[in-house]
């Protein structure tokens, strides 16, 4: 075929056995668990697994750890149990999680921070007298490896510390050598899951488009890995000039996870649930270090340690107030408490930790305390330090100020918004016989495993990392770990279906139409004024993302509300997303940069709409600190402790509701009696 | 904090086959101005959308020339401050100087292993077809990280 121009592309058709689509932490682990298990595949049954993924950036630095670490979040260690873990996940999520998903990951979550470090991820150790080393000193040191007894230095319970700058370059390093180069497309944005054309209950391919080249791909798979983030820039950020990118969550994280699985059908879960991170405020630096590692307390402009000061209110949401640590969403309330009645604003009070813990410290120590703190943004959130220096903020003599962010979507941080998706059938999780509520549709899967671990309601639909609903505190190994699971049930798929043939419910000249649709309508209509961005018959994407966050800010309980919403403000939130919807289609793209800004916001706006249905749907107050509905300003234990799931439509373009029954499968009352430990 | 790219550096990768700044970006944001028709800066790079920039600082550490550097957010932050990376094979060196003028140097490790040395599956067993529908991973048995729990702590097995 001639090479392809902008309006009019070179369409590529490609059939794979499985497709990941993806290039984060989630995918990094997919790759490098998939081709011992294919390789397995070809040797022990003699069937050969075409294997293929696709990245809308480079491996090297995509997804979101990108800009690299300085801790990994989830590391269990020898001395505690899945349980324990499974435990901090429900209680951080205020009682409604999938015991199974956190369990199983909290099993395997290890076994990947091994391999990291094995590959050359430098993670700190505490010496025989308490001596704490970064990850290269340890090796001089000769401590051993985590593997061999090696002892991390622990900055909460579940979080060790990293020299992290390189730490997405390592492991893409891996993934990238054990699937082949041969086998990685980068720079495409898949923007379309095709549904089988004689079971639409069943995935059959992918689409997107090169964001280089005048190229649009068709893929075929049988199974396919759905791994690309959650969102970001779905309500209006703080700062709405330069520092819009300045973002907590990566800014490329677009929703398209869970815009793309709601469209081919995939039963959502969780999607009310949000996280608002209290963060040091305009770089969004990481806080966890400063609380945990080095003690910091946070307090009111008048000195107050609010937590301690409004800890009365934690008796307001039983159990999940009492627990040892709160839920993350329980120590912002006690924070906005003091903001709403004028008390900010609310500082990190770093003078005093460095202070005490200098005290007892030479002054070589100090200076190594000194380049902890900083090493602490500049491995993960170099702009934090950008408005330290700007505002000549040096810690162990200004304090900082922390502030709670615009609202994020995603399921591997604080956060359980996702995708519902089939788990480990050894745990004691519900089957297809035990109860459910009656409004689940009959064309859902009752119970919580259907089969294959990580696959969807949608037959052949996988998903890892922030695509897997009610879990959450995955963080990065956890990401890697769960692609590494689902990697491993998807060749187990393609096996029980080789002789199956995909076929695309849609053709592929027809989809092309559909995904150049805002080129279109700039070639179209550009001429019609004279002014590019002005145009009756368009709307340029950035403009289309503003009216987003203005709806999401103003209605769906964002920052301008404090975080509150109602009935009402849902309902007009509803009406405005409909026809923000309804003029995605108009969007422009004047080249193919345009074209990826474009998709990227259809994909909010899916991603929003679900969100918001969802807090209609929960009528109550889940999340206190994360939202507010002021109609219904409570936790409803009776009521509401169960998930919501929904499906999407994509013809009618319209939302199915329902209540999922919630059940325990390890013990949370241990969470809540400290002296029994 | 808006990377941007310095005309008296930036040589557009002309040795190479692509920019490296174009191929890091997590975002898609730097351009390379081939004819100078967008910055008046032919054969230099740019960052085309500044406001979606996340100062993930991926094409500073990455520019062969040291071309490029980071303005803080004009929205937020005041001038004068200056983060700076000079990132090598096995660690990465910061120069940090404030608007005041107070300077700071920090280095780090960034990695153990040299670069491009990783062989993912060396020492590594062979997955079996027998284990597939197992809960482990085809290296648990040597990676030594599989947290197998105690069977009583699941209370709907018991």
């Amino acid at each position: 075929m001639a090479q392809g121009t902008f309006g009019n592309p070179e369409i590529v058709q490609e059939e794979v056995d499985i497709l990941l689509i993806g290039g984060g932490m989630a995918c990094s682990g997919a790759a490098y668990e998939i081709v011992r298990w294919a390789e397995a595949a070809k040797a022990e049954k003699g069937v050969n697994l075409k294997i293929k993924l696709v990245d809308k950036a480079a491996m090297d630095r995509s997804g979101a750890v990108a800009q690299g670490l300085s801790a990994i979040n989830t590391y269990i260690g020898p001395e505690q149990d899945p349980a324990d873990y499974t435990r901090m996940v429900s209680n951080d999520l205020m009682g409604i999680t999938r015991d199974d998903l956190a369990y199983d990951l909290g099993r395997v979550v290890d076994d990947s921070v091994h391999l990291f470090e094995e590959w050359g991820l430098p993670i700190w150790k505490t010496d025989a007298q308490g001596v704490r080393h970064d990850g290269a000193e340890s090796i001089r040191e000769g401590l051993p490896a985590l593997k061999d007894g090696g002892k991390p230095v622990r900055s909460g319970k579940w979080q060790i510390m990293i020299n992290g700058e390189s730490y997405k370059w390592i492991v893409a390093e891996a993934a990238k050598k054990a699937l082949g180069s041969q086998n990685i497309q980068e720079r495409i944005f898949i923007v379309k899951l095709v549904n089988d054309k004689n079971d639409p209950s069943r995935i059959a391919g992918a689409v997107g488009f090169s964001v280089r080249e005048h190229k649009l791909y068709v893929f075929k798979a049988k199974a396919i890995l759905l791994a690309c983030g959650g969102a970001v820039n779905i309500f209006r950020p703080r700062s709405v000039g330069e520092g819009t990118g300045r973002a907590w969550y990566p800014v490329w994280n677009a929703g398209s996870t869970y815009a793309m699985a709601a469209e081919a059908g995939a039963e959502l879960t969780m999607m009310e649930n949000r996280f608002v991170p209290a963060r040091f405020k305009d770089g969004y630096g990481p806080v966890g270090a400063w609380f945990l590692l080095f003690k910091a307390k946070a307090t009111n402009a008048y000195g107050e340690d609010y937590m301690t000061k409004n800890k009365a209110l934690l008796d307001d949401y039983p159990p999940y107030g009492q627990a040892a640590v709160p839920a993350s969403c329980l120590r912002n309330h006690l924070m906005l408490k003091e903001m709403k009645e004028g008390r900010g604003p609310i500082y990190m009070d770093t003078v005093t930790a460095l202070a005490k813990l200098s005290a007892t410290l030479t002054p070589k120590e100090v200076k190594h305390l000194e380049a902890e703190a900083w090493e602490d943004f500049l491995d993960m959130c170099i702009g934090q330090c950008g408005v330290w220096v700007g505002e000549n903020i040096e810690p162990e003599k200004k304090n900082s100020e922390l502030m709670p962010t615009e609202p994020y979507l995603l399921g591997s941080h604080s956060g359980c918004c996702g995708i519902w998706v089939s788990g480990p059938e050894d745990l004691g999780a519900p089957t297809a016989k035990d109860e459910e509520y009656p409004d689940v549709p009959a064309s859902q899967p009752r119970g919580w495993n259907w089969g294959y671990r990580s696959m969807t309601t949608v037959k052949g639909l996988f998903t890892a990392g922030d695509g897997v609903g009610a879990s959450g505190h995955k963080f990065s190994s956890g990401s890697h770990a769960e692609g590494r699971l689902a990697a491993k049930a998807m060749v187990k798929f393609a096996l029980d279906n080789k002789d199956w043939k995909p076929e695309l419910d849609t053709p592929p000249e027809q989809l092309a139409e559909e995904i150049y649709k805002p080129v279109r309508n700039y070639l179209q209509h550009k001429d019609y004024t004279t002014a590019i961005d002005v145009n009756p018959h368009y709307i340029v994407p950035k403009m289309l993302q503003f009216r987003l966050q203005k709806i999401m800010d103003e209605y769906v309980a964002g920052v301008a509300t404090y975080y509150n919403t109602n009935d009402k403000m849902l309902k007009v939130a509803e009406e405005k997303l409909e026809m923000l919807k309804e003029d995605s289609f108009k969007m422009r793209a004047k080249d193919l940069h345009e074209l990826l800004r474009a998709w990227e916001n259809y994909h909010r706006i899916l991603t929003a709409e679900a969100h918001m249905k969802h807090i209609q749907f929960r009528e109550e107050s889940r999340y206190p600190g994360f939202y507010y509905r002021t109609d219904k300003n409570f936790v409803d234990e009776k009521n509401w402790k169960c998930f919501v799931n929904s499906i999407y439509d994509r013809k009618t373009h319209k939302w199915t509701l329902f209540k999922r029954k919630h059940v325990d499968l390890v013990d949370k009352s241990k969470l809540f009696k400290p002296a029994a430990h | 904090m808006p990377t941007f790219v310095r005309t008296d550096k930036c040589d557009g990768c002309k040795g190479q086959d692509k920019t490296a700044c174009m191929y890091i970006c997590p975002h898609d944001l730097m351009m390379l101005d081939k004819d100078g028709s967008a910055t008046g800066h032919a054969m230099k790079a740019y960052n085309q959308e500044p406001e979606q920039c996340w100062e993930c600082y991926s094409c500073v550490k990455i520019c062969p020339q040291n071309a490029i550097e980071v303005r803080h957010y004009a929205d937020i932050v005041p001038l004068g401050g200056s983060v700076q990376p000079l990132r090598g094979s096995d660690s990465i060196m910061w120069t940090i100087k404030f608007r005041n003028g107070t300077l700071k140097r920090f280095k780090f490790p960034t990695r153990t292993t040299a670069e491009g040395s990783i062989k993912p599956y060396d020492g590594k067993p062979v997955a079996k077809m027998a284990d597939i529908g197992k809960t482990t991973l085809f290296t648990t048995e040597v990676m030594g990280g599989y947290r197998a729990g105690k069977k009583e702590e699941l209370i709907r097995l018991k």
